[in-house]
């Protein structure tokens, strides 16, 4: 779950690069910047629940 | 933002080196929160840390950051995409060869990369406070001084790929930075994330159940001295960086202070107040860690808004760090005894934000030396940056780090946290003659 959430992180952000290499019109830019860090978003929470798992590991 | 070298005038480089000169206050402040933050048992330890990674940060920026950092129309490795040019890397020379020894621009710009690398490294210390070896502080420092920071700030402050989405795309001017929010604080800021998670937390401080138990700072006056002495660093950090890397004219520095001092002040009443509602009682190290939190924000925008603007950033980004620190350490299980995520990254992130939402650039801070027209879009190349620090800094630092882990364990062993890292690693505490009692070596 870790990996999935960082190869997530990682494409949310290849959306972004791609978009503002791209696409020239402001909206279809801005949708896509924003569907990008959409996607980050839910990489991050993967990462945030692979490490929840981890809880109790130093107790 | 500019695109050529910057220039400065005998007078503009004289005001110039006396602002980087505050940048060291700005590091013993942190030092001093983070200490007191942490536990008297590792007191000695943090800020034998502290002084050890701000020497590392020092020698790697200086013997390759500075190179892959670089400064806008310097050398730089550039792909071309589209047709047009995405600067990626600084390729200047290795260990400061070949720089002129003048008050030039590049070597004024070399000294303030070498204090804000320190910065940024000290500021993961106190996410990994009682628990990391000061030996895997160095060698993470040296990767981040020497690697993660001079990549992201040569984007941002380098003439690189961020700060050309103005001339490129039209978009805004460009990624904006003032002093460091994204560059320094949010790189830090998340550099101290992944540390946390690869170290775990300290023992004993979740149960069974995963409830966090207190483990309270062990010097509130160390915080709150080390918050006041923060700000006078902070004031040339974000003077000197809207002089240097946002083409502001030397005048600047006052509003710049002035913003700053009202973001942060904002920030700790509203951390304050806040505390104050919820438990009947104002929390010191909640406060410090708005007022820490305040700061990070003023440096992303403190040149480009009316000190009411700096006033309300400061105000949500007091509020933003003080539920935050309850969120990393409650709901996701994130032990952080400096609040430094909270503090650094948090603040940095809304604080990038805030240039797109408040920030008038770049009438407000280039005055008559403004160079462009104000173009639409700033908010989406804010959101760029900071899509950019989540989706691809994160993962960075997070993957260098856990290398490093594989190769040097960064943790202590149990027993190390048992005695303290004062004893176990320096072989001395910080404080001697006071008593020790039994019961804190007891494991919870």
């Amino acid at each position: 779950m870790k990996i999935l959430g960082f190869m997530l992180l990682l494409s949310g952000w290849a959306i972004v690069l791609t978009a503002l290499a791209l696409l020239k019109q402001d909206v279809p830019r801005a949708a896509f910047v924003l569907a990008g860090l959409g996607v980050e978003i839910v990489g991050l929470t993967l990462v945030i629940r692979a490490h929840l798992v981890r809880r109790g590991e130093h107790e | 933002m500019p695109a050529t070298a910057p220039t400065l005038s005998d007078t503009g480089a004289a005001l110039f080196a006396i602002l980087i000169l505050l940048v060291p206050l700005a590091g013993a402040g942190l030092a001093l929160i983070n200490t007191g933050l942490g536990r008297s048992r590792s007191a000695a330890h943090l800020m034998m840390s502290s002084l050890c990674v701000v020497s590392v940060a020092a020698l790697a920026y200086i013997l390759c950051g500075f190179a892959w950092q670089g400064l806008a129309g310097q050398p730089a490795h550039v792909v071309t995409i589209g047709s047009k040019p995405w600067g990626w890397l600084g390729a200047g020379p290795l260990l400061l060869r070949h720089m002129t020894f003048g008050a030039s621009p590049a070597l004024l710009a070399a000294l303030l990369g070498m204090l804000s690398a320190g910065l940024a490294g000290l500021i993961p210390l106190g996410a990994g406070a009682d628990r990391w070896r000061v030996g895997a502080c160095c060698a993470s420092t040296a990767l981040l001084a020497g690697w993660t920071y001079p990549l992201f700030a040569h984007w941002v402050w380098g003439g690189g790929w961020l700060a050309q989405l103005g001339t490129n795309y039209g978009i805004g001017q460009g990624f904006v930075d003032t002093g460091g929010a994204s560059t320094i604080q949010a790189v830090g800021g998340l550099t101290a994330l992944a540390i946390a998670w690869i170290l775990g937390p300290r023992r004993g401080k979740y149960a069974h159940d995963g409830m966090p138990t207190a483990i309270p700072g062990h010097n509130a006056v160390f915080v709150l001295f080390g918050c006041l002495l923060a700000l006078i660093g902070w004031w040339g950090l974000n003077s000197a960086g809207a002089i240097l890397f946002n083409g502001a004219e030397s005048g600047v520095a006052a509003i710049v202070a002035i913003n700053s001092t009202l973001s942060a002040a904002s920030a700790a009443l509203a951390a304050a107040l806040v505390t104050n509602t919820r438990f009947r009682k104002p929390d010191a190290s909640l406060t410090a860690n708005g007022w820490v939190g305040g700061l990070a924000a003023s440096s992303g925008v403190c040149a480009f808004v009316l000190p009411i603007e700096a006033a309300i950033i400061g105000a949500i980004a007091g509020v933003l760090v003080t539920f935050s620190v309850e969120w990393f350490e409650l709901r996701i299980s994130v032990d952080d005894p400096g609040g430094s995520i909270s503090a650094h990254a948090m603040g940095g992130l809304w604080g990038v934000l805030a240039v797109g939402i408040f920030g008038n650039v770049p009438a407000r801070a280039l005055g008559a030396a403004g160079q462009a027209v104000a173009r639409p879009g700033q908010w989406l190349a804010q959101l760029a940056g900071i899509a950019t620090l989540i989706g691809f800094v994160l993962p960075l630092t997070y993957g260098l780090n856990w290398l490093l882990n594989r190769v040097y364990p960064q943790r202590v062993p149990a027993e190390g946290e048992r005695q303290g890292l004062d004893l176990y690693e320096l072989g001395a505490g910080a404080y001697p003659e006071f008593v020790t009692h039994g019961d804190e070596f007891t494991e919870r």
